[in-house]
């Protein structure tokens, strides 16, 4: 009798879960979309977590894009935006959430891995979707991506690919005469770093950049005087690092109690080193990095975003910000353009906006855009230099 | 012939020897089949339904683990290891036979045997030097073995065409005339199409069952049980404690692997920073959380702790930190004297009440 008792309890313990998961849901309607004509936008990204700068600039510019297309009148937005540490399991648990709630639109996933995992099931479920800051070329092509005319067609990019970075950097550092001697750090585990060091590699090879010195590191390593030292020695006065600004906080540290100061250049991953916690900025001074935004632009555009960024959160918005802020005005004028309302299905919603998007002159923070039918973003890459904790033009 | 007796079978299922069994084997198949009712009924989210596979693949390698830690007395902290290596070579396996083998079933099989076949080979050949430690120093060496196979995996390339099999080690040296990679480095394998369903699922968990309690409960079962309570008395009376150790190691790391398989099977894409050492230590709190050595409470301790940060979603930021609380509350009341004796007397009213009746 007493193990029928325990098997009782245990069942009735999950039904209880899986019943409380339901209501729970519904009430999470109830709240957020409380304007039935609203547009759904779902979209996730690392909210806590190692990478919490990136999912929480994303998420509070989207929010701040949707109040004042909103405050506008006319069409109106709801937006979702779930934490998925940028962890692909929990991006497609989150995914589940988003689907529950009935998302129509979506801003996908806002780091490179959890995306490639979404966007089949973007796919699957025709929902049309623009990530901000993805850069692998997998969010948008399928297969292994190697041919650019093999693509999900409902799934968009606001910022470069990894390898476009990559060939980018190797130009402007030699267009400008950056450095003689380059040595390049990379974190050889995660498929960001690799893409864009495999692309540099072949374009410096190109144009005849001179790389004395090639060093790698994993993600949980925090201690980098070996390939410091061993770019020192090789006389490097440029290092490039294609890494995320977590590791690159350390580097700079690093460099410069050891009194090591070449030319760092780093691309959109070392973007939000300025809002890392706990990070003296005059360390990053003189860091150049390849990012369509930069927040001291004299554009008026970029200033109206600026201070309203500054004044809701209190920081200065980073290159993520700034993509996810373009992407949900791209996705109004589309909607503007293709007379799209809320109680229109998700799958119709999507091709109406596909069909848009194809066609549409998008200008707004992050310069000029344009699309690809394979998803992929035309605009011209722009570098900036940290000076007295900015961003700055560096000519 | 014998005659079929209710009360037999009752006694049969329940007496002290086969309860355990009788628990776990009934709340996997109730759960199954209220899963399938709420499934066939459309009233399972689509969340909850995208998380059955994965929850699965966790039971098993918390029950693979459990008979490492529980009944071996061996703190592993390479589970992850197991889980990643059956995951690529299922993922990688899957994929080549993609076009020989039509038959969805036959190829999820031969992905999972291969997966489960291969992790055993890297089980065996780890616990040789392993297995020769034990408590700390065991813990350290596995956690350097799953740091190990981390990295490896790290800067595998691994593709076939129609010339064959290509394979590069830290730097991709080879291009592909149309074929697929199976294993693209830091990227993993992508592009994948799902074979894993709910069903597949809950007969691997079964199966798993089966073999954990037929070792348990055989004479083998009882020597391992015996080198982890006093390895001296057990090799005094003619036991071989490695041997013992070894069997148990081996089966688990075949278990890890076949869940492993059965996890990439389920997912389009798969990268190897997912099987590093947070895995290993998650995988442990399950069984931790469950019990050592307590079969039923893994089941359910890992089903509530893989479900609970979803349906935590709606305190948004705050979720991590109730995941956290509830760890440590779980951890608290289960080592409560004074609730574990309201609840063990309130069974025992159960209990009276059954015996007064009889």
């Amino acid at each position: 009798m007493k193990k029928l008792f325990t098997i009782l309890i245990v069942v009735m313990c999950m039904f209880s879960m899986t019943a409380c998961s339901s209501s729970g849901n519904s009430n999470n309607n109830n709240n957020q979309a409380n304007d039935v004509q609203a547009i759904k936008i779902g979209g996730s990204g690392p909210t806590s977590g190692d990478y919490a700068e990136y999912g929480n600039a994303v998420k509070n510019a989207a929010q701040l894009a949707v109040d004042e297309i909103n405050a506008l009148g006319g069409v109106q937005f709801v937006l979702n935006f779930q934490d998925d540490q940028g962890d692909p399991d929990q991006a497609e648990t989150a995914f589940g959430t988003l689907m529950d709630w009935g998302m129509q639109l979506s801003l996908s996933t806002t780091t490179s891995g959890a995306g490639i995992r979404v966007s089949p099931l973007y796919e699957e479920n025709k929902i049309f979707a623009m990530t901000p800051s993805g850069s692998n070329p997998l969010l948008t092509l399928k297969g292994d991506g190697n041919n650019e005319n093999d693509y999900y067609g409902n799934i968009f990019q606001m910022c470069f690919t990894d390898p476009n970075q990559g060939i980018a950097s190797a130009d402007y550092i030699s267009m400008n005469n950056l450095g003689s001697s380059i040595a390049i750090i990379y974190e050889n585990d995660i498929d960001y770093s690799v893409s864009v060091y495999n692309k540099f590699m072949e374009q410096a090879k190109n144009l005849g950049l001179n790389v004395v010195y090639e060093g790698t590191f994993v993600d949980a390593d925090t201690d980098f005087s070996v390939q410091l030292t061993a770019a020192q020695q090789a006389g490097a006065d440029l290092v490039f690092l294609p890494i995320y600004y977590k590791h690159a906080t350390y580097i700079l540290n690093q460099a410069n109690t050891m009194n090591y100061a070449p030319i760092f250049f780093g691309v959109d991953g070392m973007d939000g080193i300025l809002g890392q916690d706990g990070f003296d900025s005059s360390i990053a001074e003189g860091v150049y990095l390849l990012t369509p935004f930069s927040a001291t632009s004299p554009d008026s555009n970029v200033q109206h975003f600026v201070s309203e960024y500054q004044s809701k959160f209190g920081s200065t918005p980073n290159q993520f910000a700034a993509d996810a802020y373009d992407v949900v005005y791209a996705m109004y004028e589309c909607v503007k353009a293709g007379n799209i309302t809320a109680d229109m299905s998700a799958q119709d919603i999507c091709d109406a906006m596909v069909n848009q998007i194809l066609s549409l002159t998008f200008t707004g923070v992050t310069g000029e855009s344009k699309w690809q039918a394979n998803g992929q973003v035309t605009k011209v890459p722009m570098a900036v230099v940290i000076h007295d904790g900015a961003y700055t033009d560096p000519q | 012939m014998k005659k079929f007796s209710m009360k037999k079978l009752f006694s049969f299922l329940f007496n002290r020897k086969h309860s355990n069994m009788t628990i776990s084997y009934g709340i996997v198949v109730l759960m199954y089949l209220i899963i399938e009712v709420l499934i066939k009924t459309n009233n399972l989210s689509y969340l909850l339904t995208s998380l059955l596979v994965p929850t699965c693949c966790y039971i098993i390698v918390a029950l693979a683990l459990n008979l490492v830690v529980g009944f071996s007395g061996d703190l592993s902290l390479g589970h992850a290891a197991f889980m990643g290596i059956g995951a690529f070579v299922g993922s990688a396996i899957s994929n080549y036979v993609y076009s020989l083998v039509p038959n969805i079933a036959l190829r999820v099989i031969v992905a999972i045997l291969a997966g489960s076949i291969i992790s055993g080979i890297f089980g065996y050949l780890i616990s040789i030097p392993v297995l020769k430690l034990s408590g700390d120093y065991l813990a350290i060496v596995t956690l350097a073995f799953c740091q190990i196979v981390k990295s490896l995996l790290n800067n595998i390339y691994l593709g076939f065409d129609d010339s064959g099999i290509h394979f590069s080690f830290i730097n991709q040296n080879f291009t592909l005339d149309g074929g697929k990679m199976l294993i693209n480095g830091p990227v993993g394998s992508t592009g994948n199409t799902k074979f894993s369903n709910f069903t597949v699922a809950i007969i691997m968990v079964l199966f798993t069952l089966f073999i954990v309690f037929n070792l348990i409960n055989s004479k083998y079962g009882r020597a391992i049980k015996a080198s982890r309570d006093n390895k001296i008395a057990a090799s005094s009376i003619g036991i071989d404690v490695i041997k013992a150790k070894t069997l148990c190691f081996v089966v688990s790391s075949i278990l890890a692997g076949g869940a492993g398989a059965l996890y990439a099977l389920n997912y389009t894409t798969l990268s190897v920073a997912k099987f590093d050492f947070n895995l290993s230590i998650m995988i442990l709190v399950y069984v931790v959380l469950g019990g050592l050595g307590n079969i039923p409470g893994t089941i359910v301790a890992t089903t509530i702790l893989v479900l609970l940060p979803e349906l935590l979603r709606s305190l948004s930021d705050y979720r991590m930190i109730a995941y956290a609380l509830v760890l440590i509350m779980i951890m608290l009341i289960s080592n409560n004297e004074t609730i574990k004796n309201s609840f063990n007397s309130l069974i025992g009213i159960f209990k009276r009440k059954d015996q007064n009746n009889a």
